[in-house]
């Protein structure tokens, strides 16, 4: 081999551009705890190609992660999880990873493969309650990261938040929490193309994390406007 | 790229059909025309259109007759035309499920399927589905809501709120999962 030529080796796959994509999770605190929700679609470019796909999964016995973008990274992220749980269980030191240190783990990772230019191409939302402190942030494949009392991603940022702005409260009954979250999620099916009318709502509290069982909104469509249209545009030429 | 579907739709019937074909004519133009005079538009403006057309229509010659117009400005007779961007999850389901000879009922339940089968996987497909049959006895509207639709694979029934799924079993709250 000649001293001055390198071979280079790609071992490695970058995501470029997505493939099976999740859409909207939103995230909001409420009394007891946090609420998240996510639809079960898993869209392949305009193609609602699987409309199965849990987008929403505990993290040890304190938190809960919500996944939207490239589910295939997503679950690349539960394998890291995996370990990191794991390998703090086998301490055995009556200590936990709690939601913060979940989160801060989360947004090193998507910083740094970020700073590679190989990204895991998905937006977070990670929530949780340890030692009755309830926990609610959100990090995405650029690593911008941050809490706050309700977080989205995606097209939840701009259809669920505002309504999230104007209607949430602290101390939220479960019930209240709920029904902001499907209102939000309503909104969703309505307008976003890659939501589709099957639905988990997860609840993370000081007992432990609930995830629902898959479930789907019903929907108004008879308006006036819908069953004619041309009404307001009758007499062309 | 100019997607102007409805404003050629309406420019063909308001001006061409009824001005030029009924008035000087005499009778309604015959549905070949109307296709025909789409197809000019479409083939003449090729470079500025991205619209793919359907033209239907019932006529005392030849009776009901279907044209398809895609991009490019072809025109093409065909017992029944399919498209958009839903229309590619229809291909193999028209192949298996239409047949010549179909009664009027049964062509629009066919019709109805499929749009509610392009719905449940076009991302750009959604709502309701509004029908028109033009027969002999004319033009007949109707509209379907999205709720009314049939469910297919992994659909499920709608519910008011999750809260009607949980109940009020475990007081207000379900019990938290156990590993």
């Amino acid at each position: 081999m000649d001293p001055n030529s390198r071979l280079v080796m790609e071992d490695s796959q970058r995501t470029l551009t997505p493939y099976v994509t999740g859409t909207s999770v939103i995230g909001i605190k409420y009394k007891d705890g946090v609420l998240i929700a996510a639809d079960m679609g898993g869209s392949y470019g305009s193609t609602l190609r699987y409309k199965s796909v849990e987008r929403l999964k505990a993290i040890g016995k304190h938190s809960l992660l919500g996944a939207s973008g490239e589910i295939s990274d997503f679950q690349e992220l539960l394998r890291y999880l995996d370990g990191l749980i794991l390998y703090d269980n086998m301490w055995d030191d009556g200590n936990s990873l709690g939601p913060k240190e979940v989160h801060s783990y989360l947004t090193r990772v998507m910083y740094n493969r970020r700073n590679k230019f190989n990204p895991l191409w998905n937006s977070l939302v990670l929530g949780g309650v340890k030692n009755g402190q309830k926990y609610l942030g959100t990090v995405n494949m650029i690593g911008v990261h941050y809490q706050d009392n309700h977080v989205a991603t995606g097209f939840g940022n701009h259809l669920a938040i505002p309504i999230l702005r104007d209607e949430w409260r602290e101390d939220l009954s479960f019930e209240e929490g709920v029904r902001l979250l499907e209102k939000c999620m309503r909104v969703l099916i309505y307008r976003d193309r890659s939501a589709i009318n099957k639905l988990q709502i997860a609840k993370i509290t000081a007992e432990g994390v609930t995830i629902s069982p898959p479930y789907s909104l019903k929907t108004f469509w008879e308006f006036s406007a819908f069953k004619n249209p041309t009404a307001g545009a009758e007499g062309s030429w | 790229m100019v997607y102007i579907t409805a404003i050629l739709a309406n420019w063909i019937f308001g001006y061409k059909i009824f001005t030029q074909g009924l008035i000087q004519l005499g009778q309604p133009a015959t549905v070949k025309v109307a296709a025909n005079l789409v197809r000019l538009l479409a083939y003449n403006n090729k470079n500025m259109l991205q619209t793919g057309l359907i033209v239907g229509g019932w006529d005392k010659y030849e009776g009901g007759k279907i044209y398809g117009i895609p991009l490019g400005g072809t025109i093409i007779e065909q017992p029944f035309a399919i498209g958009g961007s839903g229309s590619s999850y229809l291909y193999g389901f028209f192949d298996q499920a239409w047949r010549e000879g179909m009664t009027k009922e049964e062509a629009e339940q066919l019709v109805v399927k499929a749009v509610s089968l392009a719905i449940a996987r076009d991302g750009a497909s959604g709502g309701v589905v509004r029908t028109v049959i033009i027969n002999s006895e004319g033009v007949t509207r109707n509209f379907y809501p999205g709720d009314k639709l049939p469910l297919w694979h992994e659909e499920l029934e709608p519910q008011n709120s999750l809260l009607d799924i949980w109940g009020s079993a475990s007081g207000s709250s379900p019990e938290p999962m156990r590993e």
